[in-house]
Protein backbone atom coordinates (compact mmCIF):
# COMPACT_ATOMS: atom_id res chain seq x y z
CA UNK A 1 0.00 0.00 0.00
CA UNK A 2 2.51 2.32 1.40
CA UNK A 3 4.64 1.56 -1.50
CA UNK A 4 2.31 2.27 -4.61
CA UNK A 5 0.94 5.84 -2.79
CA UNK A 6 4.60 6.60 -1.83
CA UNK A 7 5.77 7.23 -5.62
CA UNK A 8 2.95 9.43 -6.73
CA UNK A 9 3.36 11.60 -3.59
CA UNK A 10 7.00 12.17 -4.24
CA UNK A 11 6.10 12.70 -7.69
CA UNK A 12 4.05 15.43 -7.08
CA UNK A 13 6.41 17.07 -4.97
CA UNK A 14 9.01 16.42 -7.07
CA UNK A 15 6.91 18.57 -9.70
CA UNK A 16 6.15 21.39 -7.25
CA UNK A 17 9.89 21.31 -6.50
CA UNK A 18 11.09 21.44 -10.10
CA UNK A 19 8.51 23.93 -10.94
CA UNK A 20 9.26 26.17 -7.74
CA UNK A 21 13.25 25.90 -9.10
CA UNK A 22 12.11 26.51 -12.65
CA UNK A 23 9.91 30.09 -11.68
CA UNK A 24 13.12 30.99 -9.70
CA UNK A 25 15.15 30.65 -12.00
CA UNK A 26 12.82 32.30 -14.77
CA UNK A 27 12.38 35.12 -12.14
CA UNK A 28 16.54 35.48 -10.76
CA UNK A 29 17.55 35.75 -14.75
CA UNK A 30 15.03 37.81 -15.89
CA UNK A 31 15.62 39.98 -12.96
CA UNK A 32 19.43 40.37 -13.48
CA UNK A 33 18.84 41.02 -17.07
CA UNK A 34 16.43 43.74 -16.14
CA UNK A 35 18.81 45.00 -12.91
CA UNK A 36 21.34 45.23 -15.75
CA UNK A 37 19.35 47.43 -18.41
CA UNK A 38 18.78 49.65 -15.41
CA UNK A 39 21.71 49.83 -14.31
CA UNK A 40 23.05 50.43 -18.12
CA UNK A 41 21.01 53.41 -19.25
CA UNK A 42 21.33 55.30 -15.68
CA UNK A 43 25.47 55.30 -16.13
CA UNK A 44 24.82 57.28 -18.58
CA UNK A 45 23.93 60.51 -16.29
CA UNK A 46 27.12 61.83 -15.13
CA UNK A 47 27.40 63.54 -18.76
CA UNK A 48 24.19 65.12 -18.25
CA UNK A 49 23.24 68.83 -17.21
CA UNK A 50 20.24 68.97 -15.31
CA UNK A 51 17.68 71.80 -14.14
CA UNK A 52 18.82 73.92 -11.25
CA UNK A 53 18.34 72.20 -8.10
CA UNK A 54 18.77 68.93 -9.46
CA UNK A 55 19.71 66.66 -6.39
CA UNK A 56 22.91 64.14 -6.64
CA UNK A 57 23.17 61.75 -9.78
CA UNK A 58 21.72 59.04 -7.85
CA UNK A 59 19.08 60.42 -6.02
CA UNK A 60 17.79 62.67 -9.02
CA UNK A 61 18.09 59.16 -10.67
CA UNK A 62 15.85 58.06 -8.58
CA UNK A 63 13.13 60.59 -7.53
CA UNK A 64 12.49 61.93 -10.87
CA UNK A 65 9.11 60.95 -12.11
CA UNK A 66 10.04 61.66 -15.55
CA UNK A 67 6.76 64.07 -15.77
CA UNK A 68 8.63 66.88 -17.91
CA UNK A 69 6.37 69.64 -15.93
CA UNK A 70 9.84 71.42 -15.93
CA UNK A 71 10.03 71.42 -19.34
CA UNK A 72 6.67 73.21 -19.67
CA UNK A 73 7.50 75.20 -17.64
CA UNK A 74 10.80 76.68 -18.35
CA UNK A 75 10.40 80.35 -19.81
CA UNK A 76 13.30 79.41 -22.70
CA UNK A 77 11.84 75.91 -23.47
CA UNK A 78 15.43 74.62 -23.17
CA UNK A 79 14.83 72.01 -21.26
CA UNK A 80 14.64 68.37 -22.84
CA UNK A 81 13.05 64.85 -21.86
CA UNK A 82 15.47 62.29 -23.13
CA UNK A 83 13.31 60.23 -25.33
CA UNK A 84 14.31 56.29 -25.93
CA UNK A 85 17.96 55.02 -27.51
CA UNK A 86 19.36 58.87 -26.95
CA UNK A 87 23.17 58.60 -25.11
CA UNK A 88 21.12 59.95 -21.71
CA UNK A 89 19.37 58.25 -19.08
CA UNK A 90 15.36 58.17 -20.59
CA UNK A 91 12.77 60.51 -20.01
CA UNK A 92 14.91 62.75 -17.50
CA UNK A 93 14.61 66.43 -18.32
CA UNK A 94 18.46 68.01 -19.34
CA UNK A 95 19.62 70.91 -21.45
CA UNK A 96 22.38 71.63 -24.39
CA UNK A 97 24.31 74.88 -23.22
CA UNK A 98 25.61 75.52 -26.83
CA UNK A 99 21.81 75.53 -28.25
CA UNK A 100 20.23 76.72 -25.54
CA UNK A 101 21.91 77.68 -21.83
CA UNK A 102 19.87 78.07 -18.19
CA UNK A 103 18.65 82.03 -18.47
CA UNK A 104 18.86 81.35 -14.74
CA UNK A 105 15.22 82.92 -13.98
CA UNK A 106 15.08 84.46 -10.82
CA UNK A 107 12.06 82.50 -9.27
CA UNK A 108 13.54 78.96 -10.64
CA UNK A 109 9.81 78.11 -12.40
CA UNK A 110 11.54 74.44 -13.66
CA UNK A 111 11.94 73.74 -10.01
CA UNK A 112 8.57 74.98 -8.58
CA UNK A 113 6.89 72.63 -11.58
CA UNK A 114 8.63 69.44 -9.99
CA UNK A 115 5.90 67.57 -8.05
CA UNK A 116 8.89 65.01 -6.44
CA UNK A 117 11.79 67.25 -5.29
CA UNK A 118 13.84 65.84 -7.70
CA UNK A 119 14.65 69.55 -8.27
CA UNK A 120 15.26 70.18 -4.78
CA UNK A 121 12.85 73.41 -3.29
CA UNK A 122 15.87 73.27 -0.58
CA UNK A 123 17.44 75.83 -3.53
CA UNK A 124 16.28 79.73 -2.59
CA UNK A 125 18.54 81.66 -5.08
CA UNK A 126 19.31 81.20 -8.71
CA UNK A 127 22.91 82.00 -8.40
CA UNK A 128 23.47 78.95 -6.06
CA UNK A 129 22.69 76.37 -8.67
CA UNK A 130 25.77 74.10 -9.32
CA UNK A 131 24.28 72.73 -13.05
CA UNK A 132 27.55 72.06 -13.46
CA UNK A 133 30.96 73.80 -13.96
CA UNK A 134 32.22 75.88 -17.18
CA UNK A 135 35.84 74.24 -18.39
CA UNK A 136 38.33 76.27 -20.40
CA UNK A 137 39.91 75.08 -23.23
CA UNK A 138 42.91 77.27 -23.05
CA UNK A 139 44.35 75.83 -26.28
CA UNK A 140 41.66 77.03 -28.33
CA UNK A 141 40.64 80.08 -26.67
CA UNK A 142 40.60 83.44 -28.55
CA UNK A 143 41.71 85.17 -25.49
CA UNK A 144 45.08 82.67 -24.55
CA UNK A 145 45.96 83.45 -28.00
CA UNK A 146 46.17 86.75 -27.32
CA UNK A 147 43.21 88.39 -28.53
CA UNK A 148 41.02 90.46 -26.50
CA UNK A 149 37.86 88.30 -26.79
CA UNK A 150 37.05 87.98 -23.44
CA UNK A 151 32.64 87.43 -24.46
CA UNK A 152 32.32 84.83 -21.53
CA UNK A 153 33.51 86.97 -19.04
CA UNK A 154 31.18 89.88 -19.92
CA UNK A 155 27.99 87.27 -20.81
CA UNK A 156 28.41 85.68 -17.70
CA UNK A 157 25.31 86.45 -15.83
CA UNK A 158 27.22 85.81 -12.24
CA UNK A 159 29.40 89.23 -13.49
CA UNK A 160 33.01 89.17 -12.01
CA UNK A 161 32.59 86.73 -9.89
CA UNK A 162 32.40 83.53 -11.78
CA UNK A 163 33.99 84.05 -14.40
CA UNK A 164 37.64 86.91 -14.34
CA UNK A 165 39.96 88.47 -16.30
CA UNK A 166 43.14 88.06 -15.38
CA UNK A 167 46.49 89.07 -17.09
CA UNK A 168 48.91 86.75 -18.00
CA UNK A 169 52.40 87.57 -18.95
CA UNK A 170 53.69 86.51 -22.50
CA UNK A 171 57.16 86.95 -24.06
CA UNK A 172 59.12 90.13 -23.18
CA UNK A 173 57.96 92.86 -25.38
CA UNK A 174 54.54 91.57 -25.94
CA UNK A 175 51.24 92.78 -24.34
CA UNK A 176 50.00 90.86 -21.53
CA UNK A 177 46.93 89.02 -22.42
CA UNK A 178 43.50 88.90 -20.45
CA UNK A 179 42.71 85.59 -20.10
CA UNK A 180 39.08 84.44 -18.66
CA UNK A 181 39.16 82.36 -15.42
CA UNK A 182 36.19 80.14 -13.94
CA UNK A 183 35.49 79.80 -9.81
CA UNK A 184 33.65 77.07 -9.09
CA UNK A 185 32.55 78.90 -6.17
CA UNK A 186 30.01 81.66 -8.04
CA UNK A 187 29.77 79.28 -11.38
CA UNK A 188 26.56 78.01 -11.75
CA UNK A 189 26.97 76.07 -14.96
CA UNK A 190 24.17 78.34 -16.53
CA UNK A 191 26.29 77.85 -20.14
CA UNK A 192 25.58 81.12 -21.33
CA UNK A 193 29.39 81.48 -21.60
CA UNK A 194 29.18 78.44 -23.62
CA UNK A 195 26.36 79.46 -25.86
CA UNK A 196 28.53 82.68 -26.20
CA UNK A 197 31.79 81.76 -27.22
CA UNK A 198 32.79 83.01 -31.17
CA UNK A 199 35.10 79.80 -31.13
CA UNK A 200 33.56 77.34 -34.27
CA UNK A 201 33.26 74.72 -31.35
CA UNK A 202 33.05 76.45 -27.93
CA UNK A 203 36.32 76.68 -26.07
CA UNK A 204 34.48 77.23 -22.97
CA UNK A 205 32.04 74.51 -21.88
CA UNK A 206 30.03 72.99 -19.37
CA UNK A 207 30.34 70.09 -17.59
CA UNK A 208 29.02 68.33 -14.72
CA UNK A 209 31.26 68.80 -11.63
CA UNK A 210 32.35 65.04 -11.14
CA UNK A 211 33.90 65.47 -14.43
CA UNK A 212 35.96 67.93 -14.03
CA UNK A 213 36.47 68.14 -10.46
CA UNK A 214 39.48 67.52 -8.59
CA UNK A 215 39.93 67.55 -4.00
CA UNK A 216 42.77 68.01 -2.33
CA UNK A 217 43.16 65.67 0.66
CA UNK A 218 41.83 66.86 3.51
CA UNK A 219 45.30 67.00 5.82
CA UNK A 220 47.06 69.97 3.89
CA UNK A 221 46.69 72.94 5.70
CA UNK A 222 47.29 76.04 3.88
CA UNK A 223 48.59 78.79 6.02
CA UNK A 224 48.33 81.42 3.82
CA UNK A 225 44.90 81.70 3.00
CA UNK A 226 42.59 83.57 5.83
CA UNK A 227 39.61 80.93 5.94
CA UNK A 228 41.70 77.68 6.05
CA UNK A 229 39.86 76.01 9.07
CA UNK A 230 41.74 74.91 12.09
CA UNK A 231 41.21 71.80 12.97
CA UNK A 232 41.27 69.57 16.84
CA UNK A 233 44.50 68.53 15.77
CA UNK A 234 46.14 71.41 15.61
CA UNK A 235 43.78 73.95 18.48
CA UNK A 236 45.44 74.41 21.76
CA UNK A 237 43.44 72.30 24.52
CA UNK A 238 41.14 74.48 25.78
CA UNK A 239 41.94 75.72 29.51
CA UNK A 240 39.28 77.22 31.42
CA UNK A 241 40.54 80.15 32.95
CA UNK A 242 40.13 80.14 36.99
CA UNK A 243 38.50 83.17 37.11
CA UNK A 244 35.98 82.05 34.59
CA UNK A 245 36.33 85.14 32.37
CA UNK A 246 36.72 84.30 28.46
CA UNK A 247 39.30 82.13 27.49
CA UNK A 248 42.50 84.18 26.54
CA UNK A 249 42.88 82.66 22.97
CA UNK A 250 40.16 83.24 20.57
CA UNK A 251 38.33 80.28 18.99
CA UNK A 252 39.23 81.64 15.06
CA UNK A 253 42.77 81.87 15.82
CA UNK A 254 44.20 80.72 12.10
CA UNK A 255 46.79 78.20 14.19
CA UNK A 256 48.56 78.16 17.44
CA UNK A 257 51.01 80.47 18.08
CA UNK A 258 52.99 78.06 20.67
CA UNK A 259 55.95 79.43 19.81
CA UNK A 260 55.28 82.72 21.23
CA UNK A 261 53.52 81.54 24.12
CA UNK A 262 55.94 79.90 26.12
CA UNK A 263 55.53 76.30 26.04
CA UNK A 264 59.15 75.61 25.35
CA UNK B 1 -30.76 26.89 -16.09
CA UNK B 2 -32.78 24.68 -18.10
CA UNK B 3 -35.13 27.26 -18.59
CA UNK B 4 -32.04 29.64 -20.67
CA UNK B 5 -30.96 26.38 -22.78
CA UNK B 6 -34.42 25.83 -23.72
CA UNK B 7 -35.02 29.51 -25.03
CA UNK B 8 -31.40 29.85 -26.30
CA UNK B 9 -31.93 29.43 -30.19
CA UNK B 10 -35.23 31.28 -30.14
CA UNK B 11 -34.27 34.21 -28.58
CA UNK B 12 -31.19 34.43 -30.75
CA UNK B 13 -32.96 34.51 -33.56
CA UNK B 14 -35.18 37.41 -32.47
CA UNK B 15 -31.89 38.94 -31.61
CA UNK B 16 -29.30 39.46 -33.93
CA UNK B 17 -25.66 40.68 -32.82
CA UNK B 18 -26.25 44.00 -32.84
CA UNK B 19 -24.19 45.90 -35.50
CA UNK B 20 -23.84 49.71 -36.62
CA UNK B 21 -22.35 52.59 -35.64
CA UNK B 22 -24.24 52.25 -32.25
CA UNK B 23 -22.62 49.78 -31.07
CA UNK B 24 -18.96 51.51 -31.73
CA UNK B 25 -19.95 53.87 -29.19
CA UNK B 26 -17.93 53.13 -26.18
CA UNK B 27 -14.56 52.63 -28.30
CA UNK B 28 -14.61 56.05 -30.20
CA UNK B 29 -15.47 57.59 -26.99
CA UNK B 30 -12.20 55.65 -25.84
CA UNK B 31 -10.55 57.02 -28.58
CA UNK B 32 -11.70 60.70 -27.56
CA UNK B 33 -10.39 60.69 -24.95
CA UNK B 34 -7.24 58.66 -24.89
CA UNK B 35 -6.61 61.46 -27.52
CA UNK B 36 -7.98 63.92 -26.03
CA UNK B 37 -5.48 63.59 -23.34
CA UNK B 38 -2.51 63.68 -24.94
CA UNK B 39 -3.67 66.35 -27.03
CA UNK B 40 -4.21 68.50 -23.56
CA UNK B 41 -0.67 67.32 -22.65
CA UNK B 42 0.73 68.03 -26.07
CA UNK B 43 -1.13 71.45 -26.89
CA UNK B 44 -0.15 72.91 -23.37
CA UNK B 45 3.61 72.76 -24.03
CA UNK B 46 3.60 73.43 -27.81
CA UNK B 47 0.72 75.95 -28.11
CA UNK B 48 0.56 77.36 -24.63
CA UNK B 49 -2.97 76.51 -23.99
CA UNK B 50 -3.86 78.67 -20.92
CA UNK B 51 -6.52 78.01 -18.30
CA UNK B 52 -5.65 81.53 -17.19
CA UNK B 53 -3.13 83.77 -17.72
CA UNK B 54 0.46 81.74 -17.59
CA UNK B 55 -1.76 78.77 -15.94
CA UNK B 56 -1.26 75.72 -18.28
CA UNK B 57 -4.34 73.68 -19.15
CA UNK B 58 -2.61 70.07 -18.64
CA UNK B 59 0.49 70.32 -17.86
CA UNK B 60 3.19 67.11 -17.55
CA UNK B 61 2.52 64.02 -18.99
CA UNK B 62 0.78 60.46 -17.61
CA UNK B 63 3.27 60.20 -14.95
CA UNK B 64 2.70 63.03 -13.10
CA UNK B 65 0.91 66.74 -14.16
CA UNK B 66 -0.91 69.47 -12.99
CA UNK B 67 -4.24 70.62 -14.55
CA UNK B 68 -5.55 73.97 -14.97
CA UNK B 69 -2.33 74.75 -12.10
CA UNK B 70 -4.36 73.38 -9.29
CA UNK B 71 -4.77 69.97 -9.31
CA UNK B 72 -1.44 68.02 -8.87
CA UNK B 73 -2.08 64.23 -10.85
CA UNK B 74 0.22 61.29 -10.40
CA UNK B 75 0.84 57.91 -11.54
CA UNK B 76 0.52 56.33 -8.30
CA UNK B 77 2.46 53.14 -9.08
CA UNK B 78 5.55 55.41 -10.67
CA UNK B 79 5.16 57.14 -7.27
CA UNK B 80 5.22 53.55 -5.25
CA UNK B 81 8.65 53.14 -7.29
CA UNK B 82 9.90 56.11 -6.30
CA UNK B 83 8.84 55.94 -3.08
CA UNK B 84 10.89 52.06 -2.38
CA UNK B 85 14.17 53.98 -4.21
CA UNK B 86 13.93 55.43 -0.44
CA UNK B 87 12.60 58.97 -1.63
CA UNK B 88 10.08 60.52 0.75
CA UNK B 89 8.25 61.88 -2.37
CA UNK B 90 7.26 66.31 -1.73
CA UNK B 91 4.06 66.44 -0.88
CA UNK B 92 2.51 67.71 -4.20
CA UNK B 93 2.88 64.49 -5.07
CA UNK B 94 1.21 62.65 -2.38
CA UNK B 95 -1.69 64.60 -3.49
CA UNK B 96 -1.70 63.78 -7.04
CA UNK B 97 -1.64 59.92 -5.99
CA UNK B 98 -4.08 60.61 -3.74
CA UNK B 99 -6.18 62.39 -6.47
CA UNK B 100 -5.31 59.73 -8.86
CA UNK B 101 -6.17 56.85 -6.40
CA UNK B 102 -9.16 57.80 -5.54
CA UNK B 103 -10.65 58.38 -9.06
CA UNK B 104 -9.46 54.77 -10.36
CA UNK B 105 -10.78 53.52 -6.72
CA UNK B 106 -14.12 54.15 -7.92
CA UNK B 107 -14.63 54.05 -11.58
CA UNK B 108 -12.56 51.03 -11.77
CA UNK B 109 -8.99 50.91 -11.80
CA UNK B 110 -8.37 49.40 -15.45
CA UNK B 111 -10.67 52.16 -16.57
CA UNK B 112 -6.86 53.85 -16.80
CA UNK B 113 -6.14 51.34 -19.36
CA UNK B 114 -8.43 51.56 -21.71
CA UNK B 115 -9.54 55.00 -21.35
CA UNK B 116 -6.39 56.24 -20.65
CA UNK B 117 -3.50 54.58 -21.76
CA UNK B 118 -1.95 55.12 -25.33
CA UNK B 119 -0.10 51.44 -25.59
CA UNK B 120 -4.10 50.63 -25.66
CA UNK B 121 -4.11 52.03 -28.75
CA UNK B 122 -1.44 49.81 -30.23
CA UNK B 123 -2.74 46.66 -28.91
CA UNK B 124 -6.53 47.25 -29.76
CA UNK B 125 -4.91 47.86 -33.50
CA UNK B 126 -3.09 44.93 -33.10
CA UNK B 127 -5.86 42.59 -31.55
CA UNK B 128 -8.23 44.03 -34.28
CA UNK B 129 -5.83 43.05 -37.32
CA UNK B 130 -5.35 39.62 -35.40
CA UNK B 131 -9.10 38.66 -35.37
CA UNK B 132 -9.31 39.38 -39.27
CA UNK B 133 -6.15 37.66 -40.40
CA UNK B 134 -7.56 34.59 -38.04
CA UNK B 135 -3.58 34.12 -36.85
CA UNK B 136 -3.41 30.94 -34.86
CA UNK B 137 -2.21 30.46 -30.78
CA UNK B 138 1.77 29.76 -30.92
CA UNK B 139 1.46 29.40 -27.00
CA UNK B 140 -0.07 30.53 -23.85
CA UNK B 141 0.96 32.72 -21.13
CA UNK B 142 -0.64 32.33 -17.83
CA UNK B 143 -2.78 35.70 -17.27
CA UNK B 144 -1.32 35.68 -13.43
CA UNK B 145 1.87 36.31 -15.18
CA UNK B 146 1.80 39.79 -14.87
CA UNK B 147 1.23 40.05 -11.14
CA UNK B 148 4.82 38.32 -10.74
CA UNK B 149 5.92 41.03 -12.99
CA UNK B 150 4.25 43.50 -10.96
CA UNK B 151 6.16 41.78 -7.72
CA UNK B 152 9.83 41.97 -9.53
CA UNK B 153 9.31 44.97 -10.63
CA UNK B 154 9.09 46.40 -6.72
CA UNK B 155 11.84 43.53 -5.81
CA UNK B 156 14.57 45.00 -8.96
CA UNK B 157 13.06 48.75 -7.60
CA UNK B 158 14.44 48.28 -4.19
CA UNK B 159 18.01 46.24 -5.66
CA UNK B 160 18.71 48.81 -7.92
CA UNK B 161 17.24 51.71 -6.46
CA UNK B 162 15.85 53.21 -9.86
CA UNK B 163 11.90 52.63 -10.41
CA UNK B 164 12.37 49.53 -12.48
CA UNK B 165 9.15 49.50 -14.40
CA UNK B 166 9.20 53.88 -15.43
CA UNK B 167 12.73 53.59 -16.69
CA UNK B 168 12.16 50.84 -19.55
CA UNK B 169 8.17 51.79 -19.64
CA UNK B 170 7.06 51.37 -23.44
CA UNK B 171 3.91 53.05 -22.25
CA UNK B 172 6.18 56.10 -20.57
CA UNK B 173 8.04 56.01 -24.03
CA UNK B 174 5.05 56.85 -25.94
CA UNK B 175 3.16 59.31 -24.25
CA UNK B 176 6.50 61.21 -23.45
CA UNK B 177 8.03 60.69 -26.95
CA UNK B 178 4.08 62.19 -28.20
CA UNK B 179 4.22 64.82 -25.67
CA UNK B 180 8.14 65.91 -25.73
CA UNK B 181 9.49 64.58 -28.89
CA UNK B 182 10.81 61.21 -30.29
CA UNK B 183 13.36 59.27 -30.22
CA UNK B 184 13.38 55.66 -30.59
CA UNK B 185 10.28 54.64 -28.37
CA UNK B 186 8.65 53.27 -31.28
CA UNK B 187 10.94 50.46 -32.13
CA UNK B 188 9.09 49.74 -28.43
CA UNK B 189 5.62 49.69 -29.62
CA UNK B 190 6.27 48.28 -32.48
CA UNK B 191 7.72 45.22 -30.71
CA UNK B 192 4.45 45.05 -28.38
CA UNK B 193 2.39 45.69 -31.98
CA UNK B 194 4.02 42.45 -33.45
CA UNK B 195 4.00 40.31 -30.08
CA UNK B 196 0.26 41.02 -30.16
CA UNK B 197 -0.14 40.52 -33.61
CA UNK B 198 1.70 37.42 -34.26
CA UNK B 199 2.72 35.30 -31.02
CA UNK B 200 0.39 35.55 -28.15
CA UNK B 201 -3.00 37.42 -28.51
CA UNK B 202 -3.59 40.32 -25.91
CA UNK B 203 0.22 39.76 -24.66
CA UNK B 204 1.12 42.78 -23.37
CA UNK B 205 -1.95 44.37 -21.82
CA UNK B 206 -3.64 41.24 -20.59
CA UNK B 207 -0.60 39.13 -19.60
CA UNK B 208 2.76 41.39 -18.87
CA UNK B 209 2.01 44.86 -18.14
CA UNK B 210 2.67 45.65 -14.73
CA UNK B 211 1.04 49.15 -14.84
CA UNK B 212 -2.26 46.96 -15.89
CA UNK B 213 -2.01 44.09 -12.97
CA UNK B 214 -1.17 47.67 -10.28
CA UNK B 215 -4.88 48.62 -11.68
CA UNK B 216 -6.13 45.65 -11.74
CA UNK B 217 -5.82 45.46 -8.15
CA UNK B 218 -6.91 49.05 -7.57
CA UNK B 219 -10.17 48.06 -9.42
CA UNK B 220 -11.43 45.56 -7.04
CA UNK B 221 -13.57 48.34 -4.94
CA UNK B 222 -14.94 49.91 -8.47
CA UNK B 223 -18.43 51.27 -8.28
CA UNK B 224 -18.93 51.24 -12.22
CA UNK B 225 -19.72 47.62 -13.14
CA UNK B 226 -20.91 45.58 -15.74
CA UNK B 227 -23.92 44.15 -14.45
CA UNK B 228 -25.31 41.13 -15.81
CA UNK B 229 -28.82 39.63 -15.87
CA UNK B 230 -29.00 36.02 -15.95
CA UNK B 231 -32.51 35.24 -16.50
CA UNK B 232 -32.15 36.93 -20.14
CA UNK B 233 -28.22 35.61 -21.22
CA UNK B 234 -28.71 32.91 -23.79
CA UNK B 235 -25.44 31.83 -23.53
CA UNK B 236 -24.33 32.74 -26.97
CA UNK B 237 -20.98 33.75 -25.96
CA UNK B 238 -20.18 36.78 -28.00
CA UNK B 239 -19.17 38.67 -25.24
CA UNK B 240 -16.59 36.73 -24.46
CA UNK B 241 -15.77 36.83 -27.97
CA UNK B 242 -14.49 40.38 -28.08
CA UNK B 243 -13.36 40.95 -24.43
CA UNK B 244 -9.45 41.44 -24.07
CA UNK B 245 -10.05 39.75 -20.52
CA UNK B 246 -12.45 37.43 -21.37
CA UNK B 247 -11.43 35.08 -18.19
CA UNK B 248 -13.35 37.71 -16.68
CA UNK B 249 -17.01 36.62 -18.09
CA UNK B 250 -16.85 33.19 -16.50
CA UNK B 251 -20.21 31.99 -16.27
CA UNK B 252 -20.97 30.70 -12.96
CA UNK B 253 -19.20 33.87 -11.45
CA UNK B 254 -21.31 35.93 -13.13
CA UNK B 255 -24.57 34.19 -11.73
CA UNK B 256 -22.89 34.29 -8.32
CA UNK B 257 -22.12 37.87 -8.03
CA UNK B 258 -24.63 39.87 -10.40
CA UNK B 259 -22.00 41.40 -11.83
CA UNK B 260 -18.12 41.44 -13.49
CA UNK B 261 -16.60 41.29 -10.07
CA UNK B 262 -12.70 40.79 -11.51
CA UNK B 263 -10.97 43.80 -11.16
CA UNK B 264 -9.15 42.81 -14.35
CA UNK B 265 -12.29 44.39 -16.50
CA UNK B 266 -11.17 47.69 -17.88
CA UNK B 267 -14.88 49.02 -18.38
CA UNK B 268 -13.62 49.56 -22.42
CA UNK B 269 -17.17 48.70 -23.23
CA UNK B 270 -16.81 46.33 -25.96
CA UNK B 271 -19.56 43.53 -24.40
CA UNK B 272 -21.98 45.58 -23.61
CA UNK B 273 -23.60 47.35 -26.80
CA UNK B 274 -22.63 43.68 -28.41
CA UNK B 275 -24.73 41.70 -26.14
CA UNK B 276 -27.97 40.87 -28.22
CA UNK B 277 -30.12 40.56 -25.30
CA UNK B 278 -28.87 43.31 -23.17
CA UNK B 279 -27.75 41.15 -20.72
CA UNK B 280 -24.88 43.38 -19.86
CA UNK B 281 -25.15 46.92 -19.05
CA UNK B 282 -22.93 49.44 -17.24
CA UNK B 283 -24.30 50.25 -14.04
CA UNK B 284 -23.68 51.73 -10.70
CA UNK B 285 -22.63 49.05 -8.14
CA UNK B 286 -25.20 50.06 -5.51
CA UNK B 287 -27.84 49.69 -7.35
CA UNK B 288 -27.07 46.41 -8.75
CA UNK B 289 -28.39 44.09 -6.29
CA UNK B 290 -31.94 45.91 -6.69
CA UNK B 291 -31.81 45.89 -10.62
CA UNK B 292 -31.17 42.26 -10.42
CA UNK B 293 -34.12 41.61 -8.26
CA UNK B 294 -36.16 43.77 -10.83
CA UNK B 295 -34.93 41.14 -13.48
CA UNK B 296 -35.84 38.49 -11.57
CA UNK B 297 -39.44 39.52 -11.09
CA UNK B 298 -39.53 40.52 -14.38
CA UNK B 299 -38.79 36.83 -15.55
CA UNK B 300 -40.63 34.93 -12.99
CA UNK B 301 -43.71 36.86 -14.41
CA UNK B 302 -43.03 36.43 -18.15
CA UNK B 303 -42.51 32.65 -17.26
CA UNK B 304 -45.47 32.51 -15.65
CA UNK B 305 -47.59 34.22 -18.40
Amino acid sequence: MSDSSQPGLDSRRRDFLVKLAQGAALAGTGGLLWDYILRNEARAAPYALRPPGALDEDDFNAACIKCGQCVVDCPPLILKLQPAGGNLPIGMPYFEPRTGPCIMCPDIPCMKACPTGALSPSLKKIEDARMGLAVIDIENCLSWKGLRCEICHRECPVKGKAITLETHPRQISKHAMFVPLVHSDSCTGCGICEKACPTTIAAIRVLPHKLVQGKIGEHYRLGWTFDTEVTQDFKSPEVAPADGSEAAVPKTAPGVDYLNEGGL
Amino acid sequence: MSDTTVRAPSAAAEHPVPTGLWVWRYIILRRISQVGILLLFFGTLHWGWEFSKDVGLLSGNLSASTFIGLIPLTDPFAALQIFLTGHVLAQESLIGVAVVLGFYLLVGGRVFCSWVCPVNMVTDAAGWLRNKLGILAIFHLPRALRYFILAATLVITVISGLAAFEWVSPIGMMHREIVFGLGMGFTALLAIFLFDLLILKHGWCGHLCPLGAFYGLVGKTALIRVRFDKNTCTHCGECAKICPEPQVLNLKKLEERGYVFSGECSNCGRCTPICPEGSLKFDFKPLIRGHNVQADAIAVQRRTK
